[in-house]
């Protein structure tokens, strides 16, 4: 059978040299097409982070040319559960959290643990734009520009050892600013975890964010720093980044912990496999109107096939949602 | 005119109260109205939409249910006038949240339709609930209550089993927090209370 256990895949196949190939060939291909564009993208906002703006050509899986969604609404509309499960509560409550300073616990599987400022984080990588889709495990979708770096430069640096397989990343827990943590019916057994396998990680479409719509993060999205993978349902791009861990074994992510039945690790966006409670055929993307709703059809892997099918080669989708 | 019943002099008799619990009735649908036309419902007026009307159906429901819970511990039996107004508009209000979800989410499409009835229990329970409605919707009239008689009185017991359903229907969405489910879930063992124990007498 084609079933194919994570564990089973050969431990060759994920380790970072192998991706460090594959991600050449596709950062290569990338270059040639940025190397095409006609002209440097214009932001309305001055930004306050340094960026290289990307070719918005068609066809270049960084720069979706799809109509972005409001800054409003991406600001205003979020599921953040630690500011409350109404998807208006991240906007009103998460102006209590401060974000600076800011740092990241390293630890686990890897050569360079340590506690790493945000600042010099920030001073080791280069910030770029990247348009992307953003797809719920809900049934709504926006089209965010996102400013950050690809995660796989934080991991180069870090030097994860060969037994690393899987990286675990934690939210801040500090219920003392983030009222949802104090809820006492809340399903969610803090702080957030969720998890990534390290080929994954290493994708050049996984994307660490710092900013969005020329601009910083605003606190109800994640700052001061946040994970984005596109192809993923949004739940897995965890926000509010505290710690960082390379793990030998697939970690428990807090939705597996919820509703193991319902949130699986890889959790790829994919119309085919059905969330059991609701339809994943069809999405609405914001923003929506009652007199059009904006109801299209949800792509596989969100519309990234051609770039991470390969991670997934004869794996069971089905089994592993 | 000609024939002036008892029971409708009753009605006549405090004159403002029904249309102003009427009016009180009227209140959340001018909300989904407001809503809907001049916006205010955010970037996913779809969702906003059905979660209100079905928060409004649920609460509608409770508030028929505990209409006869209030008469047994408070006395409250001039609230029987109103029962027949609430729980047309606690019907009304569950048919307005499926409008929505038939529209919205499964878009008139049968086969979508028939997988959702199919598939998902939470869809089955809130579906049951609105069918077993629908029965004491239409004998909400002094016709059918002459009609039926003493097999009025057991129809409409079929509001237990509505709750329940509409309850199920509930937690089993429940994604993040337990918190409404719970309050409902109380509120609806609560209000049973009286009753339950009635039916333990006439055993
Ligand atoms: C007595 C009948 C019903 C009641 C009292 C009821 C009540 C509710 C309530 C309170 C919610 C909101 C839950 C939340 O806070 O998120 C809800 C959501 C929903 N209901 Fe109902 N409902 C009823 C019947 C139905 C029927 C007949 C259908 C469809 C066939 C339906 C489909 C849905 C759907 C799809 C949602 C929203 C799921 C989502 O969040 O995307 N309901 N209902």
């Amino acid at each position: 059978m084609l079933i194919k256990k994570p564990d089973d895949i050969a431990s060759s196949e994920i380790t970072p040299e192998a991706v460090y190939l594959r991600r050449r060939e596709f950062m290569q291909g990338a270059a040639a097409m940025a190397a095409m564009a006609v002209a440097p993208m214009a932001f309305s906002a001055p930004s306050p982070l340094s960026h290289t703006p990307v070719d918005a050509r068609a066809g270049n899986p960084f720069y979706t040319g799809e109509t972005q969604t409001p800054f409003s609404d991406a600001s205003r509309y979020n599921n953040f559960y630690e500011f409350g499960t109404d998807k208006s509560d991240p906007a009103k409550y998460a102006s209590a959290l401060t974000v600076d300073p800011w740092s990241i616990d390293v630890e686990g599987e890897v050569d360079k643990p340590g506690k790493y400022a945000l600042e010099d984080i920030l001073k080791s990588v280069d910030i770029e734009e990247r348009v992307y889709r953003l797809r719920c495990v809900e049934a709504w979708s926006m089209v965010i520009p996102w400013l950050g770096f690809p995660l796989s430069d934080l991991i180069r640096q870090w030097q994860p050892t060969s037994k690393a397989k899987y990286i675990q990343f934690e939210t801040l827990y500090r219920p003392s600013e983030m009222r949802g943590q104090r809820s006492a019916f809340s399903t969610i057994d803090w702080p957030y975890i969720e998890g990534l396998r390290m080929d994954e990680a290493m994708h050049p479409l996984t994307l660490m964010s710092v900013g969005m719509y020329g601009r910083e993060l605003p606190n109800q999205n994640g700052a001061p720093i946040r994970l984005v993978v596109p192809w993923k349902y949004g739940f897995k791009s965890v926000k509010s980044i505290v710690k960082i861990r390379f793990t030998e074994r697939q970690p428990k992510t807090s939705w597996q912990g919820i509703a193991p039945r319902e949130y699986g690790f890889y959790a790829n966006v994919n119309p085919k496999v059905d969330h059991p409670r609701w339809s994943q055929r069809y999405e609405r993307r914001l923003p929506s109107s009652l007199l059009s709703p904006n109801r299209i059809r949800t792509q596989m892997f969100n519309g990234y096939e051609e770039q991470v099918a390969g991670l997934y080669k004869g794996m069971n989708l089905r089994r592993y949602y | 005119m000609v024939d002036v019943t008892d029971r409708a002099r009753q009605l006549r008799g405090k004159g403002w109260d029904k249309p102003l619990v009427f009016v009180l009735c009227l209140l959340p649908l001018a909300a989904v109205v407001y809503g809907a036309v001049l916006g205010g419902l955010g970037p996913d007026p779809v969702k906003a939409l059905i979660v209100m009307t079905g928060d409004w159906a649920i609460r509608a429901l409770l508030v028929v249910f505990s209409v006869s819970a209030l008469r047994s511990w408070l006395g409250w039996s001039r609230l029987l006038r109103f029962r027949r107004m609430l729980g047309l508009f606690a019907g009304f209000y569950a048919s307005l949240h499926l409008l929505v979800v038939a529209t919205y989410l499964f878009a008139w499409d049968w086969t979508i339709v028939l997988e959702e009835l199919s598939e998902r229990p939470y869809i089955i329970a809130g579906f049951a609930a609105w069918l077993l409605l629908l029965p004491m919707v239409v004998t909400s009239n002094n016709y059918s209550i002459r009609r039926l008689g003493r097999r009025w009185r057991q129809l409409h017991r079929l509001i237990y089993p509505v709750m329940g359903l509409a309850w199920l229907h509930v937690v089993w969405q429940v994604r993040s927090s337990y918190l409404e489910a719970l309050i409902y879930g109380l509120l609806i063992v609560v209000l049973a209370l009286p009753r339950l124990r009635r039916f333990q007498f006439t055993r």
